[in-house]
């Protein structure tokens, strides 16, 4: 095989978008996995999005990923969630139809010209002068690389548990990767193991809807992508149903044959998303606990109960999943199971996903300790990225946690490691308020653009709706309402103090209660306004005060994000800062101060000794 | 990096009546002592941690400067991590800078203030919060202040803190919960159970606060300023206090122009004391800046001594001032009884809104009493125990502030019904201010506190 100037390692929702953001800079580029059937596969919940992961889909679209699209493209059900509060923590969440998603994501890679695809498993890395150049397949054939990124998921040394049956496998159904980790080992990296599971799945055929809460989608739903036209297929529902005091004694009464208990899985899984064994264990004091029932497809009877991820025996599966209002009489498509695999330590990677000991190596997705197609596919466009630009000779992208919730990510799992699967949460991001699903084309459109992934005419779009929201703002500001009993009854119906004299629209719209919709009749200018750009705005404007304060707090930061520490800085002479804090910087080897701040045990006081001296090495 | 240089200064001693020590740290400590120093053998030759018997010479002119205690330390089991010298000069204040300029001449810097310790904490033989306790022990003037400097050492402040902080970890998990997992069974949150909380908490933030008065008060002194028409008497009443002639006493209206600060201990209390210019309407303009002066140390002082002449009827300047003194901070005293019996004769001390102290400056009559009355009105119920937690730091009482504040505009908030990422972000910063007082971050502690409390997943 002739060389690639990036290889990509894994079909999967971080392989596929680093393949594609690879091929779309320019580079010539392979995508090598385990089985072409299986691509963009979902094996656990086929959602995607929600509180936090929205974010995070929304920013790949804004970088000119494909993850948005694509879901935009499957989905079956549209959601935004969170509607009863602020707009930063809203959130889309799609259910895909899980088939539908692969063939699309499928379909974008072969459209991709400089993309090839391959059907093959890694098992060694070629490492030369402690740089990458090239890959060993288990067939023993090398291909020669520029560049690698590795997005292997839960198949390095994956095995499959469910109750007493215990097998290698990558993913139920397919084998495991086995010779890739003890490369990586024999590179120096250091792996660690970490498991998750998914839940049965059950016949739709087989359920009884009466007995369940029907949780439809949203009427004209929003969509992730900036590219997609408003859609109103077709939505499938939902259920929502919960687990009685009857399921919960069948777990207990089964718990000796759970894997938390015959230890059979010894490893660490998300606290997030525990199994129905460990809720009963946990909270002995809950009678029910809530259970989606979702459908996974428009072709397909399975549907997924989320809220009963279980790696019990089938046979108790069974027995569990009937005590549940609405599935008595259901029948089981495939049973629920755990899978541990190795990861790689994350605090080894830099914050643009290549690795510190070998030059041109990127991981990304659940390799590095994450879960979640969303953390995956973030990760999957940066590592690609980075590998294009690395070949092609330019600085890496990296973005500030006060950019983006991708920016967040990475930075967390660099700087601070991982101790349970990784997850994002909205709580993670300080600067919650200012990285929101409704601004993330305006905060990214323009570096996605730079990078050569959004197109100028994504970029005008995005600029010219910034300009409305602007320029609505300009006005509010200068806009005063007269009191008449025409708006003190607008303001009465809504719960609002009435007003006697004067005031400015934008004091009165700071009250809570208060809503631009609510003033349309009394601002003229509103009335000749998009929807969106009202909602925007009037976004801005409830924020105002907030954002000020956030961004104060990142210009007092500044300081330290802007103060680099040269790669070479040798964080052992550091004579007046602990021996811990020496330990941690020497093996994170931070970038700038800032990072630096955000090592857990290494404390304000190490930090000011550190800049002391940084000051001394220059 | 350059070598540090050597350093020298006098130490401050803590106690009255310690031996005054000159202090030499860095490379050439022991070099640079030698070369003034005449023992049974040369210092180069000592071991660590020993002490020899010696002199200390003048270099240029041969002669005994005083005889003297040598403790050398070698680094690195120093306080700073680097060789240490100290005399302990037998003689007086005038010994010791005489041994300060040798060394000076010698080779040695001059050491800023609190270099030693930076010095111990720059070479990692201290942290930052033991840093500024050692730097509010070496500062604090009397045995009040060293104690409760000692017990923050401790953390007793960090304790509180702490404990203040994992309860409003506790309410802001109850909302991230609401809004990271509002799909799942996380119960509603209980707007009046969360103010009442968020009540409780800030309370017990601004009861920190407010010994925030008290710590400055013990480690710098408390600002007395001693206030009253001109002649009263109030530099003979500072300088009776002082039991020094310092301020000039003079026959003339208006002389003492200028405030003098002089620092005496009452009951281990240190007071910081400012005489100043009578309050009355000006005549010129040094009188006029006295004046001015004299309002602003009303406003700032934490203690007012309000001085009246009681052998003569009380004036419209006094009047005036009896009205322009806040209360609770002042104690009226009533000066001159050496020329009167009993109560003054003429002066209505009925105008006053409290009793006051009746004394004369010039015998001393009534002084103890009226100390008495001092360490009763600063400390009297609010004398901390040394097992309560002080705020003895600005910077400290700052953050408290800012905590504060944003507790007050969560709650503020949970009443207009506030967005819940809104509500967050006040508790998230009344988080990070506390957090910067003890060196905690929360991210972490967060989510650990919501899998906790809450059944979430999926
Ligand atoms: C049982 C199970 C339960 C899960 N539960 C949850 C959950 O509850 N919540 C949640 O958020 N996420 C869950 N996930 C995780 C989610 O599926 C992943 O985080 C996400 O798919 C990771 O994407 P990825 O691109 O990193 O890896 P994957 O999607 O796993 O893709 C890895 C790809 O790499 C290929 N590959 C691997 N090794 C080699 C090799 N040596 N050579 C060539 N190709 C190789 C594979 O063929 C595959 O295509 C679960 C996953 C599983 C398997
Ligand atoms: N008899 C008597 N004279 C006093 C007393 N205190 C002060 N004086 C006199 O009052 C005059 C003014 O005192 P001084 O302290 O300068 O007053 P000031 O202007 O308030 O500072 C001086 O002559 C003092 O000697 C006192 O207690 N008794």
């Amino acid at each position: 095989m002739p060389g690639f100037d990036v290889i990509v390692v894994g079909g999967g929702h971080a392989g596929c978008e680093a393949a594609l953001a690879a091929a779309r800079m320019g580079c010539s580029t392979l995508l090598l996995t385990l089985s072409l059937e299986k691509i963009a596969l979902m094996p656990c919940n086929p959602a995607i999005g929600g509180v936090g992961k929205g974010q995070l889909t929304r920013e790949i679209d804004a970088l000119g990923g494909e993850q948005g699209r694509n879901t935009d493209r499957s989905f079956i059900q549209m959601k935004m969630l969170n509607t009863g509060k602020g707009p930063a923590v809203q959130a889309l969440r799609a259910q895909a139809d899980k088939k539908l998603y692969e063939d699309n994501m499928k379909r974008a890679l072969v459209r991709e010209p400089n993309l090839q695809i391959l059907e093959g498993t890694v098992a060694a890395l070629n490492v030369s002068r402690e740089t990458i150049e090239g890959l060993t397949l288990t067939d023993g054939s090398f291909i020669p690389a520029r560049s690698v990124v590795l997005a292997c998921g839960t198949f390095m040394r994956g095995k499959i548990v469910v109750g007493d049956q215990i097998f290698p496998a990558g993913r139920m159904g397919e084998p495991p990767a086995i010779e890739l980790s003890a490369s990586l080992t024999h590179e120096g990296l250091e792996l660690s193991r970490f498991q998750s599971a998914t839940p049965p799945r059950i016949d739709a055929r087989s359920i009884n809807p009466d007995r369940m809460k029907v949780e439809p989608g949203d009427l004209d739903p929003e969509l992730f992508s900036i590219s997609s036209k408003p859609d109103n297929r077709r939505q499938i529902p939902c259920y929502l149903t919960n687990t009685t005091a009857r399921t919960h004694e069948v777990v207990r009464n089964h718990l000796h044959l759970s894997p938390i208990k015959t230890g059979s899985v010894s490893s660490k899984g998300p606290r997030y998303c525990p199994s129905i064994d460990r809720k009963v264990i946990n909270f002995p004091d809950r009678d029910r606990h809530p259970i989606f029932v979702e459908p996974e497809g428009r072709d397909t009877t399975e549907m997924y109960l989320q809220g009963l991820t279980t790696s019990l025996p089938v046979w108790v599966q069974e027995k569990v999943i009937r005590t549940v209002p609405g599935l008595e009489n259901s029948r089981l498509m495939r049973p629920g199971y755990a899978v541990e695999y190795d990861y790689v330590i994350p605090d080894q990677l830099t914050l643009s996903l290549e690795t510190k000991a070998l030059k041109r190596l990127f991981l990304a997705g659940q390799i590095n300790g994450t879960s979640g197609y969303e953390e995956a596919a973030a990760q999957g466009l940066v590592a690609g990225i980075n590998a294009a630009l690395g070949v092609q000779g330019h600085e890496p992208m990296i973005l500030r946690r006060d950019e983006a919730y991708i920016g967040v990510l990475i930075d967390d799992l660099v700087t601070k490691g991982v101790d349970e699967p990784y997850r994002m949460f909205t709580s993670r991001a300080e600067y919650r308020l200012l990285l929101r699903h409704d601004n993330a084309h305006s905060r990214l459109a323009e570096t996605g653009n730079r990078l050569g992934l959004v197109s100028d005419a994504t970029l005008a779009e995005v600029f010219s709706h910034r300009q409305r929201i602007h320029a609505l703002l300009a006005t509010l500001k200068n806009t005063r309402l007269q009191p008449s009993e025409r708006l003190n009854g607008a303001l009465k119906s809504r719960g609002s103090a009435t007003i006697r004299e004067d005031q400015a629209a934008w004091q009165l719209l700071k009250r809570p209660e208060l809503h631009l919709e609510d003033l349309k009749p009394f601002i003229a200018i509103l009335s000749n306004q998009a929807d969106g750009t009202i909602k925007n705005a009037e976004i801005e404007l409830k924020y105002s005060g907030y954002i000020a304060r956030q961004q104060e707090e990142i210009d007092r930061c500044a300081s330290l994000e802007d103060t680099p520490i040269p790669p070479d800085f040798s964080f052992f002479d550091l004579e007046g800062i602990t021996i811990e804090a020496r330990e941690k910087l020497s093996r994170i080897r931070p970038s700038s101060l800032g990072q630096a701040s955000r090592i857990a045990g290494v404390s304000p006081a190490d930090i000011s000794v550190l800049s002391i001296f940084l000051r001394a090495f220059r | 990096m350059g070598e540090a240089p050597t350093i020298a200064a006098i130490s401050t001693s803590l106690g009255a009546g310690a031996i005054g020590i000159v202090r030499l740290s860095g490379a050439a400590a022991i070099s640079i002592c030698d070369k003034v120093f005449r023992g049974k053998l040369p210092l180069a030759e000592a071991g660590s941690h020993t002490i020899h018997l010696g002199t200390i010479f003048d270099t240029t002119s041969g002669e005994i400067v005083d005889e003297v205690l040598v403790s050398v330390m070698r680094a690195p089991a120093t306080y700073t991590r680097e060789d240490i010298v100290e005399v302990n000069c037998h003689g007086n204040a005038v010994a010791q800078q005489k041994v300060l300029s040798l060394f000076l001449d010698h080779g040695a810097q001059l050491a800023t203030p609190g270099e030693f310790t930076r010095r111990a904490f720059l070479n990692g033989r201290i942290d930052l919060a033991q840093a500024e306790s050692v730097a509010r022990i070496v500062s604090a003037k009397t045995e009040a202040g060293l104690k409760m400097a000692v017990s923050q050492l401790e953390g007793v402040l960090s304790r509180e803190i702490a404990s203040i902080r994992s309860s409003i970890l506790r309410v802001l998990a109850t909302f991230e919960a609401g809004i990271d997992f509002s799909d799942e069974d996380v119960d509603e949150i209980d707007a009046s159970d969360a103010g009442k909380q968020l009540r409780q908490l800030r309370d017990r933030i601004d009861e920190l606060i407010e010994t925030a008065l008290t710590g400055r008060v013990l480690s710098e002194g408390v600002l007395t300023a001693i206030v009253g028409k001109p002649n009263v008497g109030k530099s003979s009443l500072l300088n009776s206090l002082v039991m020094r002639e310092r301020a000039i006493v003079t026959e003339i209206p208006g002389t003492t122009r200028d405030t003098i600060e002089e620092i005496i201990s009452v009951g281990g209390i240190p007071l910081k004391l400012t005489d100043t210019a009578g309050l009355r309407p000006a005549n010129d303009e040094v009188e006029k800046l006295g004046v001015e002066r004299s309002r602003q140390a009303i406003r700032e002082a934490d203690l007012i001594l309000c001085l009246f002449d009681g052998s003569q009827r009380e004036d419209d300047h006094d009047r005036a001032l009896m009205t322009s003194v806040p209360a609770d901070r002042t104690i009226y005293v009533i000066n001159k009884c050496d020329l009167f019996r009993g109560r003054p004769p003429v002066f209505n001390q009925g105008l006053l809104p409290s009793r006051p102290v009746v004394i004369s400056a010039m015998t001393r009559q009534g002084l103890r009493i009226l100390k008495e009355k001092v360490a009763d009105k600063v400390l009297g119920r609010s004398f901390p125990s040394p097992q309560s937690p002080v705020v003895t730091q600005e910077r400290h009482r700052r953050l408290l502030a800012d905590a504060s504040e944003a507790i007050g505009r969560a709650e503020q908030g949970l009443r207009v019904r506030l967005g819940e990422e809104l509500i967050a972000e006040e508790l998230r910063l009344a988080l990070n201010s506390l957090g910067e007082i003890t060196g905690e971050t929360f991210m972490e502690d967060l989510l650990d506190v919501i899998f906790q409390e809450f059944c979430i997943g999926k």
